[in-house]
């Protein structure tokens, strides 16, 4: 066992490549996590938890915004995450239990959080929403919320569409009970042209939402466009699309290397990115404004950080930011 | 041993009581149980303060209203898959039958009730019917309801959620029976712990004292022996469906009266932990074995691992493995300690 390990590490350190690679990565992220904070505030710890599936690329940029901000702040950071209303509940509580200094939470299904953030806050801990529930962050006591109106992005997407010549849509919802992913294809609706269907799929399993789409494509040739809301869904719309031999175009919420690809390759058409890098940065550093300076950002209204239309041109731009998994 | 005088034939002699509690199938889940308990003690600061206890309570209590039955069911020899979706689908009814009808939320609780016991009567007869292993019958009733549980609620409802009906005369004494709470010193005590202790209590005895009992144990330990010394075997199979039916019932009108909305998508994969729950609990696989006070002391293991995962703060990205990892930890320890307390035995 040993012998073949160090038969691989020195075949590996003999085809050494200069460039690129995990080396060059980890040369990059050294570089970035030296920073020291930038503040003499004490250690306060700051609890974030979202609704989240496991292994999800869009909570991954949140998650590392947040965590890019703890360091600058002197914060411990901590972060959990479920996808069922009352275990997140539950984790919300957890945080309360632990006497965190701060609690940043995703309000998918403010219902089943109402009565533990309003616990949180009655307990004296300042709690920021982030990414969804802007509607009801205010009334349940929170400072205030960070993330994009789902339904003014969804008109946005409307809009592109239509301009783009589109009559036929369908909307992927890859959560069922998100209320978020509800505006979104209900905000296209609204100001698409043509019509719009909604499909559920099972986000947690990846072949049977290419197995859904394909069915959908092949069911119904005359659909044009395909509205994933989700970046890691385009990729499996687009395998979808090739089999079932649509000419449909597809375009997705959020970004990721993949769809960056995409839309350079033109197998997407646009992408709709909501910077999560933003909501969890901006966050962390409000909840440390707050305790430090007793500061509040947006005015009792939320703080939108999209929606931002990606294409084709803006590709090579974003192209480094999305390889360090920042945007 | 000076052998002085004779000593006493020890088949007569009274069983101490370290020898008695070896004998306790639960033995091992609370050996279990305390290791895990030691153990968060230590790795996480705040574990042992008494809102955090309470908390892990009442997440023991959710899982373990439904272990209580799931565990009867095992000992009877069978599984129910679709134990997760049921709780779901249980909520979803009382919500909006209340809700479209207009009426008073008892009487969405009362149908739902009604709903509920028909789909664990329809489990259980479509095992006895079929004789098809359980697995593949609630399997059937599990993507069954979940596509129910979405298509009802979108067309009766118009979204994947149900209309809030907080306000809806009935509500805030059904909410007293199924989600109050009491705040003694700080520390908040659920009535789901209520409803599982009392659950607990009462399978316990259903299964030590009753007949019913004797032949849930006869049925899992060999259907036809049992049948054949004239145990009612379809009967207390269908019996025990309508049983984990009853609790899903209970679970929810929990979730719904707590939270006022319900997200027609949820209860799935939850049917698994009530079955490691019982299993952790001293339950076999294979059926005429376990306790009721073992699949709770589960439920329990459950909660206490869970919660304190979170409070140890340990990296989220490996919380099921850590999870898994002491699940099957606190199993091997139960059957360790269990296997040590027969050969003494």
């Amino acid at each position: 066992m040993g012998a073949v390990l160090a038969a691989a590490l020195a075949a590996s350190l003999a085809g050494c490549s200069s460039t690129g690679g995990k080396r060059a990565a980890d040369e990059r992220a050294k570089a970035a996590a030296a920073g020291r904070p930038a503040v003499s505030t004490p250690r306060w710890t700051f609890a974030m938890v979202t609704h989240a599936g496991d292994g999800d690329t869009f909570w991954d940029i949140v998650q590392k915004g947040a965590q890019e901000a703890a360091a600058k702040d002197n914060i411990n950071f901590v972060y959990s995450h479920d996808d069922q209303g009352q275990a997140q509940a539950q984790l919300v509580q957890n945080a309360i239990d632990q006497r965190v200094d701060g609690i940043i939470v995703s309000l998918a299904k403010p219902e089943a959080l109402k009565d533990v953030v309003g616990k949180a806050v009655k307990a004296g801990i300042p709690v920021v929403t982030v990414n969804s529930g802007a509607d009801r962050s205010k009334a349940y006591g929170a400072l205030t919320h960070i993330g994009q109106d789902e339904e003014i992005a969804g008109e946005a997407v409307g809009t592109e569409l239509t301009r783009r010549g589109r009559t036929k849509a369908v909307c992927v919802l890859h959560e069922s009970g998100n209320v978020g992913h509800e505006q979104r294809c209900a905000g296209a609706k609204k100001t698409f042209g043509g019509t719009l269907e909604n499909l559920y799929v099972e986000g947690t399993n990846m072949p049977s939402v290419q197995a859904a789409i394909q069915a959908k494509l092949q069911a119904d040739p005359a659909v044009d466009a395909v509205l994933t809301l989700g970046a890691p869904f385009a990729a499996t719309a687009a395998k979808a699309k090739d089999t079932a031999g649509s000419k449909a175009e597809i375009d997705t919420f959020d970004l990721n290397p993949a769809v960056l690809q995409g839309l350079k390759s033109d197998q997407l058409g646009f992408a709709v990115d909501q910077q999560p890098y933003l909501q969890g940065y901006e966050a962390v550093d409000l909840l440390w404004l707050y305790r430090y300076n007793a500061n509040t950002l947006g005015g009792g209204r939320p703080v939108l950080t999209g929606p931002q239309i990606v294409t084709k041109d803006d590709a090579d731009a974003l192209a480094d930011y999305i390889k360090r998994v920042t945007r | 041993m000076s052998g002085a005088s004779l000593p006493a034939d020890e088949r007569l002699a009274p069983a101490s009581l370290a020898r008695r509690l070896l004998g306790r199938p639960e033995l091992g889940a609370v050996a279990g149980a305390a290791a895990v308990f030691v153990f968060f003690s230590f790795a996480a600061d705040s574990f042992l303060r008494a809102a955090s206890l309470s908390t892990i309570l009442y997440s023991a209590s959710t899982i373990g209203i439904m272990a209580v039955p799931v565990a009867l069911l095992m000992i009877g020899g069978e599984f129910d898959l679709s134990a997760g979706v049921m709780v779901t689908t249980s909520a979803l009814v009382t919500s909006m039958f209340s809700y479209q009808l207009t009426a008073n939320v008892w009487a969405g609780v009362a149908v739902s009730l009604l709903v509920t016991l028909a789909i664990g009567l329809f489990n259980g007869f479509m095992l006895v019917r079929t004789e098809l292993p359980s697995f593949i019958i609630t399997l059937g009733t599990f993507l069954m309801l979940t596509g129910l549980n979405l298509g009802f609620t979108k067309l009766i409802s118009g979204g994947v959620s149900t209309q809030a009906i907080g306000d809806m005369e009935g509500f805030p004494s059904a909410k007293a029976l199924f989600a109050s709470q009491w705040d003694i010193g700080g520390v908040t005590l659920k009535v789901t712990i209520l409803w599982w202790l009392a659950l607990v209590a009462l399978a316990t005895w259903i299964l030590l004292r009753t007949r019913a009992g004797n032949w849930i144990f006869a049925v899992g330990g060999g259907a036809d022996a049992a049948r054949a010394v004239g145990v009612p075997v379809v009967k207390t199979r269908i019996g025990l469906y309508m049983g984990v039916a009853l609790c899903a019932w209970i679970s929810g009108q929990h979730i719904l009266f707590s939270y006022d909305v319900v997200q027609s998508g949820e209860g799935v994969g939850n049917e698994f932990l009530y079955i490691i729950a019982a299993v952790i609990g001293g339950c076999l696989m294979t059926g005429g074995y376990g306790s009721a006070v073992g699949a709770a002391v589960g439920a329990f293991i459950f909660g206490m691992t869970s919660n304190g995962i979170v409070y140890a703060q340990w990296n989220p990205d490996w919380f099921k493995f850590f999870l898994g990892a002491m699940l099957l930890l606190a199993t091997l320890l139960n059957a360790w300690v269990r296997k040590r307390a027969e050969a003494r035995a």
